[in-house]
């Protein structure tokens, strides 16, 4: 079953909030062979507990760096991430991930695919909550299919339903949509805010689309590039459900305009964030 | 390790890294799903000729039958001889079969092991190469010395042939790593031995079954090769027994079960191929 089906307010509301994880201080070195490259300078940042928190920031700038730290994928250089008071080290229980490209795997049908989580937990399948799950993305029916014979949306459905099978409380999802065509792509837009919408999720979404951060955050965090620091970070007061031709909206394009000009503002000359 | 692994980049849309080795769907080496009533047909009709017209032409120009049998002498032969045969072949399966398992499962258990500190696979692989590359048969003169006329010299020089082969292939399926599905993994909580069973082996398999396949039927040549060479059994001693009493039918007898247990092997690997690798086609 789905969780707790509370409806959100306004978002205004949110800044009450307890905080669901702490960043604090992220610094991070990759060493390579021709030297060490900067990926992260003294990153600190509160995701708030039940939050649609959206991570912007132009190619290269650490955001997959920073989310895969606090999803406990890679380790820090310096600082630390805390969910609650634990200190994250490593893949916590309590956190999924959702990755570019659905990362199904090829060889599993989609069934065996949204069942690795648990065989990985070895426990048995929830079944009653993977059908809610696939009825709700409606995928039921395909439960036989491969991967290669699903289109990109499905897959990224299935993907959802992997992650969310296992009762996650944060969902840290990196560019989840952004290889998806444009209409797919505002589908899941709607999808995945549905969902958080019903389900209470903490979300951290990870992207390079200015309009789809605005669309799909209760706050956007904006990335500057090199080594990767927080440059600003907007509040996004729009009332919710938000349906998709709210991006058309005047007051909309208004918000885009005035997240790129900051971002403009400080960038360097090649860089550059898409509108769309 | 596996913490060193994630850290590296991200890398999505690599989808496959390819190595070498022999396709399992390959044009030159399948058995093609697509084959039409008609193509099968014709593929009987044609074997149906040249047969057919082999018989014909050896019986019209009188060849006698020391220089070439005719088709139905061959089979002849192998209904009355089969009886003497038959405990070779059983010899000849008997050490494919035990050379071939512990030489690919050293070979596999060694391409896994090794995959995993490229320091120690840069050391090793010079040397699997050597092993892939000399024919063993050179070495079962010495081992017959060593070990007599029976088995043991046979099971090892087929060990010797097939395992470089397996683990050659196995490494080159092992080598493709594909971070984002190990991050994947590691994500829900899984153990670096999780890893290696539900990512890192089901993504090499289409590359060990390739390695089997290949494996075995360079085992197979080299267990004939090694009864050719010395001792009183096996199919490969049958050749040269036959051979030197000029009984032809026999021999060519002889040459027909090893053709067919050569295709048996490559029908096997190619439906295990079909079931368990066919996810990559
Ligand atoms: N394993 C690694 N070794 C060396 N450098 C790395 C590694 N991973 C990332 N980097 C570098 O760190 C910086 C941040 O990378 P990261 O992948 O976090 O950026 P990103 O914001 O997610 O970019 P994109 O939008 O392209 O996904 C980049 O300059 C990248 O080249
Ligand atoms: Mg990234």
């Amino acid at each position: 079953m789905m969780d707790a089906t509370h409806m959100r307010t306004a978002p205004g509301a949110a800044d009450k909030k307890a905080t669901k994880m702490f960043v604090e201080g992220a610094t991070k070195y990759y060493q390579t062979r021709t030297g060490s490259v900067h990926a992260l300078d003294n990153v600190s940042l509160e995701v708030r507990d039940g939050e649609f928190l959206c991570i912007l920031g132009p190619s290269g700038c650490g955001k997959s760096t920073l989310l895969w730290s606090m999803g406990g994928l890679h380790d820090l250089s310096g600082g630390e991430i805390r969910l609650g008071h634990e200190k994250i080290s490593k893949p916590h229980p309590e956190i999924a991930m959702i990755f570019q490209d659905a990362n199904l795997l090829p060889w599993r049908n989609l069934a065996a695919n949204i069942a690795l989580p648990f065989e990985l937990k070895r426990k048995k399948v929830d079944q009653e909550r993977v059908d809610t799950l696939l009825r709700r993305v409606n995928l039921k029916g395909f439960e036989t299919k491969f991967p290669r014979e699903l289109s990109g949306g499905m897959q990224q459905r299935a993907s959802i339903v992997r992650s969310l099978s296992v009762n996650p409380s944060l969902l840290l999802m990196d560019e989840p949509f952004g290889a998806l065509d444009a209409f797919t792509r505002d589908e899941m837009n709607l999808l995945i805010q549905e969902i958080w919408m019903e389900t209470g999720k903490t979300i951290v979404f990870v992207t390079h689309s200015i309009s789809e951060a605005i669309f799909l955050a209760d706050r956007v965090v904006v990335m500057s590039a090199r080594p990767g620091r927080i440059a600003s970070i907007f509040d996004i007061d729009i009332p919710r459900p938000r349906p998709v031709d709210i991006q058309t909206r005047p007051d909309f394009i208004e918000r885009v305009l005035h997240i790129k000009a900051s971002i403009d503002h400080g960038r360097s000359p090649n860089e550059g964030l898409a509108i769309t | 390790m596996d913490k060193a692994l994630g850290n590296k980049i991200p890398e999505f849309n690599k989808k496959k890294s390819e190595g070498g080795g022999v396709g399992l769907s390959g044009t030159s080496l399948g058995l093609g799903d697509h084959r039409t009533k008609f193509e099968t047909l014709i593929i009987i009709l044609v074997a149906v000729v040249i047969i057919g017209g082999a018989e014909f032409l050896l019986k019209w120009f009188g060849v006698p039958q020391y220089v070439l049998p005719t088709p139905s002498q061959i089979v002849t032969a192998l209904f009355t001889e089969w009886k003497f045969i038959w405990p070779h072949l059983l010899t000849t399966l008997y050490e494919l079969l035990v050379g071939f398992a512990i030489g690919a499962s050293i070979g596999f258990v060694l391409a896994a092991v090794i995959t995993q500190f490229p320091f120690v696979e840069k050391i090793v692989t010079p040397y699997i190469l050597l092993l892939v590359t000399t024919p063993m048969l050179a070495l079962v003169p010495l081992l017959i010395l060593k070990l007599g006329f029976g088995s043991e010299p046979r099971i090892i020089a087929v060990a010797l042939a097939s395992g470089p082969m397996v683990m050659i292939n196995s490494a080159t399926g092992f080598r493709r790593v594909d971070l984002a599905k190990i991050a994947l993994a590691r994500s829900f909580g899984a153990s670096t031995f999780q890893i290696f069973t539900k990512i890192r082996i089901p993504m090499a398999m289409p590359m060990i079954i390739v390695g089997l396949m290949v494996g075995s039927i360079f085992g197979l040549l080299t267990t004939v090769g090694a009864e050719m060479v010395g001792g009183a059994e096996g199919l490969g001693n049958r050749l040269t027994y036959y051979s030197a009493l000029i009984r032809m039918p026999q021999f060519f007898a002889v040459i027909l079960i090893l053709a067919i247990i050569g295709i048996s092997i490559y029908v096997l690997f190619f439906w295990i191929g079909k079931k368990w690798a066919s996810w990559e086609a």
